[in-house]
This record gives C-alpha cells, structure tokens and sequence, in this order.
C-alpha cells in the first residue's frame, strides 16, 4: 500500500488578488506528489478554517503579500483551535516584516517563508513535518 | 477576417530567428571557419545555449543576415513618423525628458498629501498615486473585509473628503496626476473631477492618467468587482466622457506591467496588452464612436524587467503592432492614434529581499532599458520594495536613479541610439512577430473577454511563472544574492504603517455619515442605481453622487445590485 497523499490547502486571505506564488506553491507541491487544493482569491479566515475542516487537510499554506498577516494570521489560528485543529502545520510564505516572525510563530504558524524561497525547501519542510 | 487584419506585417520577416532560412554572407561564412571555429575548439562557450529571461533563444552573433528583408524608411520609419519604431517624437528625449512619475501613497489621505508635497520638491515631475487594497475593491475603511488592510498597500480612500486632503495645496491644473484604480475607477476619477472644480481648475486642461484597465484585472492582477460586460460599460464610459469634457486626460492606462509581474514573458506581456487594447477599441467603436475621436486619448504602461535587450525590442515593436492594428483594422486616419504612448516601471518581480541594495543597481539598469526604449514616462522602484511600501530614503534615490540616467549618461543626447543595430532590430522583429501571433490566436477565440472566460491568458501565464521558478530552483536562471552570490547582511528600516490609520480613518467616516445630507446621498445612489440598470453613461451619476458624498462603498454597492460581482475559476 503506498502512503497516504499529504493534504494541502494553499490559501490566500485577504483582498490582495496577486496569486502568482500561491499559483507556483500549489503547482510544486503537487508535483511532488501531494493533493493539493487552492482556495482561490479572498478568503476570510473563516472561509479558510471551515475548508481546512472539510478536506481534511494536513497542512495549510497562506500567501500573504499585503501586510494583513498581523490581523489575519491570528484570527485563523482560534478558528482552527475552535474546531479542534490542532494538528495541522500551518504556513506562511509572502511579504513578512522580520519583525513580525516571533509573534506569528508564537500564534502557532509553524513556518515563515520569505521571498526567494526555493519550492524544493518548502517540500522537504513540509515532508519532514508531516509524517505518515 | 481579411488578410490585412490578420496581421502579417511588411515589416516582419516571419522565421527570421530560424537559422536553416538564415543566408550568411561570404566574409561570415569564412570568419565561422577561420576565426570562430579555432575559438570555440580552444575555448567552448559558457553555455550550450543563450536565451532571454523569457527563454527567447539569442543567437551569438547577428549581422546583416538576420534581417534579409530589412528595408529601414519602411520597418523603422524615422522619429515620430510610422511605424515608429524609432519613437512617437521627431526629438524624443531631446525635446522633452520623460516624466519623472514616482508611484506613492499610503496611510491617510494626510500621509499621502505630504509624501506627494515632499516629491514635487525633490524635482519630480508628476503624481501618481497608490490607493489600498479596501479602496481597490471598493469597499470602505470600515467595511469588516477591510480589516487589517486600511492604509497598508496605499493610501485609504472612502469619499470625495479624502480626496480633498489627497490633493490639498496640490494644483490639479499644473500637475498631473496618474491614479492607479481599475474597478472602482470611475468613481475616483468623479471624486478627482470634484476637487479639480473645487479648486476652480479648467477641466479641458486637466492631465493625467486613469489606470482603468479592467482587462489586465481579470488575466493578472485579480482586483475586478462586476463581470467583465458591466465592468467595460463603464470603462467605455470614461473614454466618452473624457472625450468631451478632459480632451488632455488619458482615460485608460492599457497595462502589460502586471501581467508580466504575475509572471508571463516579454512577448505575452507585449501580447495580451495590446490584446485588451484592441478589444476596448472594438468597444469603443461599438458604443458609436469613431476610432480617430477616443483612440488618441488611450494610454499604455509597460513593465521594465531586467533582460536589457528583449526589454527595448518590446517598446519598438509595441510601437509598430499598434500603428499597424490602427491604420489596417481600424481605418484610423489621424496619427494621434498611430502613436503608442506609454509609461513604465521597473520590474517590482526583479527586487529582491535579500541584499536589498543590489535592488538599486538593478533599477537603474531598467531604467536606462526603458528610457532607451522611448518611453513618456518612469516610475523607478525604491531598493525596499520587496519588504515593504518605500521610505522617503529610499524613494529618493530612486528618483536620483532617474535624474542620473536623464543628466549624467548622456543617452538623451540623440534619438534611439540602438536603432539599425542588427540585434535590436532581429530581436524587435521576432518579438512582434511572436505577439502577432498570440494576437490572432485571441482574435480567433473571439477577442479578449471571450478568452479571459476560457482562462486562455491565465494560464499561458501561469505556465510561463512556473517555468521560471523551475529555471531559478535549478539554477539555470540566476538572481544574484538569491540561488547564487548569497550572503549575509544586516536587516533594513523599513516604513511602518501607522496603526492608528484604520481607526481614524473610521472616525472620519463616522462624522461624514453623520455630517452628509443622507436623504440627498440615498436619492443620488437610486439615481445611479436606475441608470446602472438602464443604457446611460453613467459619469454623470457618479460624479453627482461623489458630490453629495456617498462614499465608495456605497456606490460601488449600489452597482454591485445591478450588476452583481465576479468570482473567476482558479486556474493552478
């Protein structure tokens, strides 16, 4: 029997419309051979949590360019707890101030990928994390 | 559709990249075989092939063989005649420098005014604004969806109040101003038209330019409201009304950047911009206008990324697709609309987080593409652009950037220094030829709308970004300080966006609501909502609702009932 597929749902919250690294993300990952679902454009982070619940997924990977991420993240973290999902890895990758990387870390998202970022990292970070 | 219109030009030798049609004469022929193949046996070529940032293949060397048909009064024209190859001005940078236009704005509409006011003192020598995302999508400050992002990706703006302080002590008859806004444009353009009459400027001297380009909205930047039907209503309704009452203000601003910023290649840029061009001018026709009474008044914005020469070979060939489509589709008899004019930024893509200061140089190289290129106008962008809205530090050199290429370089001195050079005009040949191409295959899916809804561009798009990542993850693209030449450096000070924006900007709404005639505001939004629904302009509407200060929100939602919005299939 193989493997169970690793499950990811790439989102991207917010009102920014500039997908091209949630695109690149969802494509890469399913490459590498995990089930991947994109969210679309503007997704509230209630939006998000309840599609997290639906599809089951084993991560969640959140393109931020705008500078939300400080009102966005969090918000999605206590809806993900409010519906027990506390075991789900939960990304970042976009435009993220240094500054800002401890406090979201501390909300409990589990990485913060930066521009420039190879996809070939973010595959072994996510197949390191999530073990079947 | 007739042969004319399908656009094999005279002036592009099809296939002439493909060397088995390629004749080298003698000399070349001997130079291969006495001088090049020593070379080569002795020391083979760094790489087996050379291609663009866009993986348009580069020969080694071009010489006159690679333009057998080349005739240059008919390909190249001379200056500010067709095909203008060689620009749209008998002068060009001689006569007149392009307009130095810093893209700024965030935080309140305060914070905006000063950024603007400190510019124009630093020598710039036009305006143009950046609105947040909230504003973009229509929605007001204290719209719940705008948490979080008030004033962060550019300045806030919910009523005409806004932008009375936008634009205070800032003579809209002397400067002019470019803002970038697509969905809700026309509504921002009624609140500018308000504070130019409140001012008691002359609006048929009023200059600048309206993003308004829907178009590059649904293919790359994703910031649309309705359908695309309703959404070029109201677009062809600007260009009707600017014919008539703003003969010098460019309605529209036909934009490639994004779309190349989403990651598509120079000639899909070049493709899908002159694309959507086309199709608002087949509007334009369509709602009873004549080609020669809009047309001069469209403008284009071009992206300016980091392969120097593809880069330069694409504003010639924008240039010659567009006099060609005007003059052979159009029946256009005025040159105004022969002459593609165009502004340009340096590719935000290119910045990188790492080692920002690198982003200079980089800038500055683009830069020098675009202003050799031809271009009316440059935004240059600012070294912490990749993490963050520009500080004043930054922006300023940034337009140093500009006035060093425009005073020190000497590439002003004459006009389209690179024209007759064997490889600038190859390579402009085999860019228009390859956006010829994307042209008509459009053309035959039944122009843009109709290929936005297959999602024909999207995910020619989509494929080319992805290429490129694949290309930069395995090194065969190189971005310095990024997959090679890494090293560590300090972080940089970057703009904070005051958190006190959101709330004040609430404040101000609050007092406007409670200020405002209301029953005046609700009788001017039924007004706009009954013609939405009927045939009518709807200028008229919206700069009379803006006047009673209904804000964007409202109006934006009084159409939203009328037209509804837009969700677009994803495409990975």
């Amino acid at each position: 029997m193989p493997d169970k597929k690793i499950r990811v749902l790439i989102a991207k919250p917010g009102l920014d419309g500039h997908d091209r690294g949630a695109k690149i993300i969802a494509r890469a990952l399913r490459d590498a051979g995990m089930e991947v679902i994109y969210t679309g454009l503007r997704q509230t982070p209630e939006m998000i949590a309840s599609a997290a619940v639906q599809e089951d997924v084993d991560v969640i990977g959140l393109s931020i360019l705008s500078g939300a991420h400080n009102t966005l993240c969090p918000q999605l973290m206590s809806l993900l707890h409010d519906k027990g999902m506390n075991d789900v890895t939960v990304l970042v990758g976009g435009i993220i101030p240094e500054a800002d990387i401890p406090a979201l870390k501390q909300s409990g998202i589990a990485e913060i990928f930066l521009p420039g970022t190879s996809t070939q990292d973010i595959v072994d970070f996510i197949h390191k994390r999530v073990i079947h | 559709m007739s042969e004319s219109r399908r656009g094999n030009t005279q002036t592009v030798a099809p296939s002439e990249a493909s060397s088995a049609q390629r004749e080298p004469s003698q000399k070349e022929k001997a130079w291969e075989q006495n001088t090049l193949g020593p070379t080569l046996e002795k020391s083979p070529e760094r790489q087996r092939e050379f291609t663009t940032l866009s993986d348009h293949k580069i020969r080694r060397l071009y010489t006159k063989a690679d333009l057998p048909n080349f005739d240059a009064d008919r390909d190249l024209g001379l200056p500010g005649e067709p095909p203008y190859a060689r620009g749209i001005h008998a002068t060009m940078h001689r006569g007149r420098l392009w307009t130095m236009r810093q893209f700024a704005g965030f935080g309140t509409a305060e914070d905006t005014n000063q950024r603007f006011r400190y510019l124009l003192a630093q020598g710039q020598t036009g305006l143009s604004t950046a609105f947040d995302l909230p504003t973009l999508m229509g929605y007001d400050s204290d719209h719940p969806l705008s948490e979080g992002e008030v004033g962060k990706c550019g300045v806030a703006i919910s009523s005409l109040a806004d932008m009375e302080v936008l634009f205070d002590q800032i003579p809209l008859a002397n400067v002019t101003t470019s803002m970038t806004i697509n969905s809700p444009a026309a509504i921002i353009w009624a609140m500018y038209l308000a504070v130019a009459e409140k001012q008691g400027a002359d609006w048929k001297k009023l200059s600048g330019t309206l993003q308004n380009d829907i178009l590059k909205e649904y293919i790359a930047q994703k910031e649309y409201i309705y359908p695309p039907e309703p959404s070029m209503r109201l677009v062809i309704d600007t260009f009707e009304f600017a014919v008539k009452n703003t003969p010098k203000f460019n309605p529209i601003s036909i934009s490639g950047y994004h779309i190349r910023e989403a990651g598509s290649t120079a000639i899909q840029e070049l493709a899908f911009t002159l694309r959507d061009g086309l199709e608002y001018v087949e509007w334009g026709i369509r709602r009873g206008m004549d080609v020669d009474e809009f047309v001069p008044q469209l403008s284009f914005f071009f992206n300016a990324h980091s392969d120097f020469f593809e880069e330069i070979a694409k504003y010639r060939a924008a240039r010659r697709i567009w006099h060609k489509a005007m003059v052979e589709r159009y029946g256009s008899k005025n040159p105004r609309s022969w002459a593609l004019r165009f502004h340009t930024q340096t590719a935000g893509c290119s910045l990188t987080a790492q080692q920002p200061y690198n982003n200079v140089v980089r800038t500055a190289l683009q830069a020098l593409a675009a202003v050799l290129g031809g271009t009316q106008s440059l935004h240059t962008n600012s070294l912490d652009e990749a993490w963050a809205l520009p500080t004043e530090f930054a922006a300023t050199i940034a337009l140093r950037t500009q006035q060093i290429i425009a005073h020190e370089t000497g590439v002003t001195n004459t006009v389209d220094p690179l024209g007759g050079s064997y490889f600038v005009e190859a390579l402009t040949n085999e860019i228009e030829r390859g956006a010829w191409d994307y042209i008509e295959k459009i053309d035959a899916m039944g122009g843009m709308v109709a290929a936005v809804e297959r999602g024909y561009p999207q995910r020619e798009i989509a494929e080319a970004s992805y290429r490129y990542q694949r290309e930069l993850d395995k090194k065969e693209k190189i971005m310095v300080g990024v997959n090679d030449f890494v090293s560590e450096e300090k972080p940089l000070d970057t703009l904070q966006i005051d958190d006190t924006v959101a709330h004040r900007q609430a404040e101000r709404l609050a007092k406007l609501r409670a200020e405002r005639s209301n029953d005046e505001v609700q009788r001017r939004l039924n007004a706009l909502r009954k013609a939405a629904e009927g045939q009518e302009n709807l200028m008229p509407y919206l700069f009379d609702a803006v006047k009673s200060y209904a804000t964007l929100g409202e109006l934006c939602d009084a159409m939203r009932a009328v037209f509804g919005t837009y969700e677009e299939v994803a495409i990975t």
